[in-house]
């Protein structure tokens, strides 16, 4: 078979049986001339290329499928601290200054409303409540404010103008005011929509009432800078609909729980009361959570 | 040791970090710079980020060259730079939770960085694994060195901290001096780029 020579003074490429004494193009001596050593697979080839492909995409499907399960328990820890965090926003602590797994230990308990009375929660921590609250499986945290008060945490879920929102409502002991809120969302407009994120906005359903005097939920989000009664607070400027997002996930949240809420310490009534209550108030699970 | 720093290898190195800066000669992955500049830490995180991707890719991307069928290169590329993103992804999600969290999607995004992109077209394909690694490191350093500048300045002005921690004296505050609401806004950090830039070609006019 013939060999490839290259001349490294002319640059020609040339075939020959053997190495030749001289360039046959230009010349020069044989010092000058290299074997060209060919790599014996043609890498253009259809069949090496979509060899090459598969095996690139199978090592590195297996390379990133390690990685992920390696570091899964890491990740969802911190997903599990980061949400105690966010309840512990709602109870008006600063999340970035304490130690959050600590202080939520301590001061927060995990409790599930399935019927009355309430029992502790002893499962794992749940960081998402969307599905939870389908089912019934209704968890609330008590746990006392930055301040001290007595105060139940419940989660409420919605959707934004992009993506889902959800957020964390600390009511106070007799269930009809509110004692500090957390939201946050998935893929709100940066400086628009994902202002609910911020203090100011969360700050400003502190202390607002829950119910109106017929007993239905009247909490609300309005649009920024109209918010008159006590039951309203201003939206986010330029983030209607977001903004709305926040008021139907308040409301329809608060009402998802409305068998718990009813559920007050001061309530003299009797199961059959509170079955009418909730009755009234069309306020069955069913009604709303599937809106 | 020598060889391995060769005139030619530290200019590969050093070239990025400033006659050939990605971000304010080559003008590439401006996107990023402004979306995580806000601040400091996210800043150095996402710098540092892609440091480590641009030498990495380069290397693996060096040590395939020959081997990579010219018709899919592209293609090749971006799954090796994907697989490294999507790695440091996770690292930044199981270690530093709350920096993954700002970065949000921007981490992601460093595959379609222009500067990796360049990197591997330009220089991998042609070069060997060392001053491939050196090139990686070069440019990925260049553009942290901007995003920490543009950072800086941010955070100091638009929120009065530096690294988290408050460096503005109170009595100033008292005084009625204010935080800069435009320096978080994304816009602010193009202007920012910009007099880098206008900083760095006076500087450098004569060397040109």
């Amino acid at each position: 078979m013939a060999k490839k020579f290259i001349c490294e003074q002319c640059g020609q490429t040339f075939e020959a049986a053997s190495k030749p004494d001289k360039c046959p193009i230009c010349g020069a001596d044989a010092s000058k001339i290299k074997e060209v050593k060919s790599k014996g697979i043609n890498t253009n080839g259809n069949v090496y290329t979509f060899c090459y492909a598969a095996v690139m995409v199978i090592i590195v499907a297996f390379l990133l499928a390690f990685v992920a399960s390696a570091l899964k328990e890491t990740q969802d820890a911190n997903v599990a601290n980061d949400t105690k965090g966010q309840i512990l926003s709602a109870l008006g602590y600063d999340k970035a200054a304490i130690d959050v797994a600590k202080v939520f230990d301590e001061k927060v308990k995990d409790n599930l409303y399935t019927s009355r009375p309430p029992q502790p929660y002893e499962g794992k921590f749940n960081t998402t409540y969307g599905s939870l609250i389908k089912n019934g499986e209704l968890h609330f945290f008590t746990g006392t404010t930055a301040e001290g008060e007595q105060a139940y945490v419940i989660p409420v879920v919605g959707r934004g103008l992009w993506g889902g929102l959800w957020g964390y409502i600390a009511v106070n002991e007799t269930k009809d005011k509110v004692l500090g809120t957390y939201f946050y969302h998935e893929s709100e407009t940066a400086g628009l929509g994902a202002r609910i994120g911020e203090k100011w906005f969360q700050d400003q359903f502190i202390g607002k009432p829950i119910f109106d005097e017929n007993g239905n939920i009247a909490l609300t989000v309005v649009k920024a800078g109209s918010a008159k009664t006590e039951f309203e607070v201003d939206g986010v400027t330029g983030a209607t609909l977001t903004s709305n997002g926040v008021a139907n996930m308040v409301k329809e949240g608060l009402a998802a729980y409305s068998k718990f809420l009813g559920d007050r310490p001061d309530c003299v009534c009797d199961e059959e009361w509170f079955e009418d209550w909730v009755k009234e108030n069309e306020l069955s699970e069913s009604n709303n959570v599937e809106q | 040791m020598s060889k391995l720093f060769s005139d030619e290898n530290k200019a590969a190195f050093t070239n990025p970090l400033n006659l050939n800066n990605p971000i304010t000669v080559q003008v590439l992955g401006i996107c990023s710079a402004l979306a995580v500049t806000s601040q400091l830490k996210p800043a150095i995180v996402m710098g540092l980020s892609v440091t480590v991707i641009t030498a990495f890719s380069n290397v693996i991307i060096s040590l395939l060259r020959k081997t990579i069928p010219n018709r899919i290169r592209i293609i090749v590329q971006l799954v090796v730079v994907a697989a490294l993103v999507t790695i440091v992804s996770q690292l930044l999600k199981a270690y530093v939770y709350d920096v993954s969290v700002q970065l949000s999607v921007y981490v992601g995004l460093i595959i379609t960085n222009c500067i990796l992109m360049g990197r591997l077209e330009a220089f991998a394909m042609q070069n060997g694994p060392w001053p491939s690694f050196l090139d990686g490191i070069g440019n990925g350093l260049g553009y942290a060195a901007i995003l920490v500048i543009v950072g800086f300045v941010r955070e100091l002005f638009g929120f009065g901290t530096l690294w988290g921690y408050p460096v503005i004296p109170k009595f100033l505050y008292e005084a009625g001096y204010q935080n800069n609401g435009m320096m978080v806004m994304p816009a602010m950090s193009l202007i920012i780029v910009g007099c880098v830039i206008w900083a760095h070609r006076a500087y450098n006019k004569e060397e040109k």
